[in-house]
Formats: structure tokens, C-alpha cells, sequence
């Protein structure tokens, strides 16, 4: 047989007919995630149709795009009537539907990529969709994930099936070692901002090299996380021991037989020898160094002690006037330094970075420190499981007393839809995977960074290396 | 949905590159459980100032641009979120056809899925058209060319299947729903 990559392996395996030129592939889904935001409109549909839902039993639902972050009085206050509505539609519609939902207040609740590996309910080797462009976070695992839009999720929910066309394949392979403190979250910055935001589209992207390896599982799934933002469908990563021993005991990872035989599966996934990716691109991982974004994609990123780009300097009309239209827009200069900039918030959250390993390396930054004067500073657990966990290490404490404030779980400032903005003008040094216009809030202006490099900024108050503040 | 076999009118530029779906409607718009009167915010935070005020000089709001449904924007159109909201912005300003040079994957899907011709175009195509904002294009399905007043034309691409649907206002859901059969057969051999 012809050797095959990850992503073939995991296609082959779902698709329930092939493609032809007339027809995409109709392709098998495991598992879908479904949360209040891109949800209501399919069901709607399904109820116009009176179709019913296919598989409740491979659907799972929480609540995370539109909840607060904040109980007031032991209660959560939900910002406004319209959010509260569609809160309310997921609740019924999970419940005329027979789905399985995690809805605020409830232990199992969180941001539907974070809640679906620490439930194990992501596995090697499985299709997993969802109305949400970051479900490629789930490729960590070595599942073939992809975000959907809302007609797609009727799809799905009416026939637990999608038409798809067959993407291309891209090795992205960092090779060598990781310097401390340079990161996951560097290492896809430094992706992007090799291939371009628009580098993977129409492929999906299989992360490899030595670094990538070496990286734990939460690690790897901020890395498979922002592929979509390097317009790739899809990020995967071979499962390895690592993957085996995230999985092995949660609570819906296969158990006793049904673990031995799924290993057995899982154990042939990774590329075979001399299995061909349609291209290929190599960085070499020791040379990195944390990164921060300086402009409105994710591609616009610089090592933390680099110069912004000047407009002037750069080669071709398009490119000239994107990028000053980005540095206008950010308030930045070309040819300056981004350290010492000031900054007024700091964000630590979002399905990027909001694993009880992102919350530590923070801690460990602003353990016995002081959050600067004026710097709001928000860490918002990705999940109610991780709130324990970081409140059971004691971490919840390293951050009231730094003077930043720790939150319910939730999406929260990565897409400001809940209340909790990043203000118009406003400079913010955020975890999360988006620094569009206004993302964060109208007229927000976002500098993307790991864990590290935002929980260093929010004790400097500017923009700071944290290498230079030590542990 | 509509069957949709030309689009012809005059066509809005937004050359900008890598425009993305938060700049399409932002997010906060998003707290809605339909899909229709989403136009309004279509572009808002570029179209309109602080204060709500529409900012001069914006394409959109040009007087040439009234009844305008071909959007032509820079490479990359549409990066970013999954939300089909933008989309459905699109259409319900009156967009039928949105033209770059590339469209990001899953707006691309979105798109075909909701009446809006997803159309790739060759560079030269792309160029000529961001240089003539406001000039007269037509958009043809049938011949999978594009047609502008210059006079110039060149041919562009779209899935098959979606142009089938397109062409014939067709939803993907009523194919899915004939798989089904296939899809039980496919699920009982797995489960074996
Ligand atoms: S945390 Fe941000 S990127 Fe992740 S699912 Fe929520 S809104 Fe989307």
C-alpha cells in the first residue's frame, strides 16, 4: 500500500462515499461540538424540517461564547437580554433534542476546546467538528478537526455527516530544542508569521520535528489551535506516548478492552515512512524566540525584542499599505522596538492559552510580584475543571494577590461578547488568537503573546521579555 | 434558496487584504438566534466612527455603490471565524457575488451555502477589477466567466457541487438526507 500521511489515514477512515467531480466527499463525523453562538439557526432548521437530531449520543454541548465571567453575589449576571436568549435556546434545544449539555454553573461547563480533551473526549484518530474555527485544537490529539459554519451544523446534527472536498497537506517540521521560556504559542507565531495568514489555506497542516514532540499535550494543542489562523482547515499532531498519557483514565477516553483494541488503532496513525505532503516547510525551533504580534493578524508578529516593520521598507504596494493601515491602526511606528511599549490590559485566557499549564507559567511570573498600577489584568480559567485545579495548587491566590482578577471560566475578553472589553484605544497584551480590529471590543488594539510574555507585561506595565524578570 | 445564474451590477471595492470576518460583523453582533436583518452591521466598525456616524468616503455607503451585489475585495477575503453571520450579512445587503483572488475555506463554504457566488479569480482579473471601483461586472455561472465594462473577461472557479446548488437553489441538506441509507449501512459496519 502506498505510505500515507496522518490526515490521509484519519480521511480514509470516515469517508462514507467517496468524491467524485460532481460531488464532495460525504465524510463521517465522531464527534460535535456545539455551543449558544452558531447553534440556534440549525436547529431552527431542523425544526422547520422536522428533522430530528441523528446521533445525541455523539454531541456535546456547552456554554462559553456569551456567559460572564463574574458571579455577583454567587450568581452569574448575564450582561444583556439578547445573550441571555440564546442561552436559553441552547438550554431547550438540548433539551427537546436529547444533547448532552454543560451549561453555565455546572462542573463539566467551559470553553468547548478545552472541555473536550480534559473530558477525553477527544481521541487520535477521530473527525471532530464544530461551529467554531478553533476546533482545529483538537488535531493535537491527532484528530482530524476542522470549524464549521451554522448550515454545517445542521448537517451534521441532521445526518452526523458533512460534504467535504479532500484539503492538501502541509509538513510544517520545527526541528531542535525550545530555549526556555520560549513557548508553544511562540512557536505558532513564529509559524504564522513564516507561512502567512493565508500560508495554509486549502490544506491541513501536520505539525513535526523534535520540538514539536517535545511539547506536552496541552502545549501542542495552542500549537494545532492557531492553524486556522494561518488559514490552514485543520492542525494535527501525531499521537504519541504523551497523547496516550493524557488520555488513559478521563472520563470518556476508552477504558480496559475497548482501550487496548482503540490503542492497537491509534498505534498506526502516524505518517508512514515516505508519505508525501503536498509542500513542506522547516524552521528550526532553537532559533526561536518568544514572539509578540504587532499589527492585525496573527501573521503580524516580531520576536519580543525586534522592530516593528517599517511600511517603507517593505516590498510591494499591497503589502506597503496593509501593513501601515495595521500600524495606524495599533498606534505603533515602524522601525521602533515594541519593548517599553505601555500597555493597559492583560488578558490570560481563551482555548489558545487557558490550560491549567498556561495558568502555572503565569503564576510562576507573577508569584510574589505586583501587577502594575493600572494594568487590568484578567485571568480567566478555560474551564471550571482547570478552575480547581489551579485553585487546588494554589494558584488563584498568586494571582488575587499580584492584584489581577480571576474569573469564571468562559471565552471572555478573547471575543468580548460577554462584557468583559478591552476599551476603544486601549492597548492590551493577550493570551487569546485573534488580534483583529476590535476583537477584543471597538477600537480595542491586541498584541498577541504566550502566557509568559503577557503575565511579564502586566508586571512591567509595558511591553516586557520575560526572560528579564527571571522566575 | 434562490437559483442564482448571473450576477450583474456595479461592483464595490474593498481592496484591503485579508479582510476578516470580525471586520465583516463584529462579534458582538453575533447574540442573535436568526440570520436575517444581519446587513446593518455588515463592515460596521469601518463604515460608521466612534460615535456612530458613517464615515465619509466609505465604499459601501458611496452613492455609486446603491444597489451594487458584487463586492470585489483584496487576497484572502473572509479569514478568521467560522460564522456563517457574515455571510448572511453579505446577502442581506444585497451581495450575490463576492470576488478576490483567494476566499478563505470555510467563508468560501459558508458563502455557496447561502446564495453568495464564492469567485476566485486569476490576478490580472483581480487587479483589473480593484483598479475600477464602481464600474459594471457581470458574473456569469453558466459560462464561469466574468465580464467588465472594460471590455475585459477571464474565467473563474467554484466547486462543481456548489455550483450546481448555486445554479439550481439547491441546499446541500437535501443530498445529505438522500445518504442516508449509505450513512446507517457505513455506521453499523464501524460499530460491528
Ligand atoms: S476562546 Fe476565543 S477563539 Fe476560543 S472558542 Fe472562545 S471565542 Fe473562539
Amino acid at each position: 500500500m502506498k505510505p500515507r500521511t496522518l490526515f490521509e489515514k484519519v480521511w480514509d477512515a470516515h469517508v462514507v462515499r467517496p468524491e467524485t467531480d460532481e460531488a464532495p466527499a460525504v465524510l463521517y463525523a465522531d464527534l460535535h461540538l456545539v455551543h449558544e453562538v452558531t447553534s440556534p439557526q440549525a436547529f431552527s432548521m431542523l425544526r422547520e424540517k422536522g428533522l430530528r437530531v441523528r446521533r445525541p449520543d455523539r454531541t456535546l454541548a456547552t456554554m462559553d461564547h456569551s456567559i460572564p465571567t463574574v458571579r455577583k453575589n454567587g450568581r452569574f449576571e448575564i450582561s444583556d437580554d439578547e445573550g441571555r436568549t440564546q442561552l436559553d435556546a441552547l438550554a431547550k434545544n438540548c433539551a427537546d433534542f436529547g444533547i448532552e449539555l454543560h451549561a453555565l454553573g455546572t462542573e463539566g461547563q467551559g470553553i468547548v476546546h478545552v472541555i473536550g480533551p480534559e473530558m477525553g473526549a477527544t481521541h487520535p484518530g477521530s473527525t471532530i467538528v464544530c461551529g467554531d474555527s478553533h476546533t482545529a485544537t483538537h488535531g493535537a490529539f491527532g484528530a482530524l478537526a476542522f470549524g464549521i459554519g451554522t448550515s454545517e451544523v445542521g448537517h451534521v446534527l441532521a445526518t452526523q455527516c458533512l460534504l467535504q472536498r479532500k484539503p492538501k497537506t502541509l509538513e510544517v517540521r520545527v526541528d531542535g530544542w525550545l530555549k526556555p521560556y520560549v513557548s508553544a504559542k511562540d512557536v505558532i507565531l513564529a509559524v504564522i508569521s513564516k507561512i502567512g495568514v493565508g500560508g495554509g489555506s486549502g490544506h491541513v497542516i501536520e505539525f513535526t520535528g523534535s520540538a514539536i514532540r517535545a511539547l506536552s499535550m496541552e502545549a501542542r494543542m495552542t500549537v494545532c489551535n492557531m492553524a486556522i489562523e494561518a488559514g490552514a482547515r485543520a492542525g494535527m499532531i501525531a499521537p504519541d506516548g504523551t497523547t496516550y498519557d493524557y488520555l488513559i483514565g478521563r472520563p470518556r477516553a476508552p477504558k480496559r478492552e475497548a482501550w487496548e483494541h482503540a490503542l492497537r488503532g491509534w498505534l498506526r496513525l502516524p505518517s508512514d515512512e515516505g508519505a508525501a505532503y503536498d509542500k513542506s516547510v522547516t524552521i528550526d525551533g532553537s532559533a526561536l524566540e518568544p514572539m509578540i504580534t504587532f499589527g492585525t493578524n496573527p501573521g503580524m508578529s516580531i520576536p519580543i525584542r525586534g522592530e516593528v516593520p517599517d511600511p517603507e521598507r517593505v516590498e510591494g504596494e499591497q503589502a506597503r499599505a496593509g501593513l501601515a493601515k495595521a500600524l495606524r491602526y495599533m498606534g505603533l511606528q515602524g522601525g521602533k522596538k515594541l519593548l517599553g511599549h505601555p500597555v493597559d490590559v492583560v488578558f490570560i485566557g481563551s482555548c489558545t492559552n487557558s490550560r491549567i499549564e498556561d495558568l502555572r507559567a503565569a503564576a510562576s511570573v507573577l508569584r510574589g510580584r505586583k501587577v502594575a498600577a493600572g494594568v487590568r489584568t484578567l485571568v480567566v480559567p478555560g474551564s471550571q475543571q482547570v478552575k480547581r485545579e489551579a485553585e487546588e495548587e494554589g494558584l488563584h491566590h498568586v494571582f488575587i494577590e499580584s492584584g489581577a482578577e480571576w474569573r469564571e471560566p468562559g471565552c471572555s475578553m478573547c471575543i468580548a461578547m460577554n462584557g468583559d472589553i478591552v476599551a476603544p484605544g486601549q492597548i492590551a497584551v493577550s493570551t487569546s488568537n485573534r488580534n483583529f480590529e476590535g476583537r477584543q471590543g471597538k477600537g480595542s488594539r491586541t498584541l498577541l503573546a504566550s502566557p509568559l510574555t503577557a503575565a511579564a507585561a502586566a508586571v512591567a506595565g509595558r511591553v516586557a521579555d520575560p526572560r528579564e524578570l527571571g522566575s | 434558496m434562490e437559483a442564482i445564474r448571473r450576477v450583474a451590477s456595479r461592483i464595490v471595492v474593498l481592496p484591503e487584504r485579508d479582510i476578516d470576518t470580525d471586520q465583516i460583523i463584529p462579534a458582538r453582533y453575533l447574540k442573535t438566534t436568526g440570520s436575517k436583518g444581519l446587513g446593518q452591521w455588515l463592515f460596521t466598525d469601518w463604515r460608521r466612527d466612534a460615535n456612530g456616524r458613517p464615515r465619509p468616503g466609505f465604499p459601501l455607503d458611496d452613492p455609486r455603490a446603491g444597489g451594487a451585489s458584487i463586492l470585489v475585495a483584496g487576497s484572502n477575503f473572509g479569514c478568521g471565524s467560522s460564522r456563517e453571520h457574515a455571510p448572511w450579512a453579505l446577502f442581506d445587503a444585497g451581495f450575490r457575488a463576492v470576488v478576490s483572488s483567494s476566499i478563505a475555506d470555510i467563508f468560501r463554504a459558508n458563502a455557496a451555502k447561502n446564495g453568495l457566488v464564492p469567485v476566485v479569480v486569476p490576478v490580472d482579473l483581480h487587479e483589473a477589477m480593484l483598479a475600477a471601483p464602481f464600474s459594471f461586472a457581470t458574473v456569469d455561472l453558466e459560462s464561469m466567466t466574468v465580464a467588465l465594462e472594460s471590455g475585459k473577461t477571464g474565467s473563474f472557479s467554484l466547486d462543481r457541487f456548489a455550483r450546481h446548488c448555486l445554479m439550481n437553489g439547491l441546499d446541500e441538506l437535501g443530498f445529505l438526507i438522500e445518504q442516508q441509507p449509505l450513512i446507517g449501512a457505513w455506521e453499523a459496519a464501524c460499530e460491528r
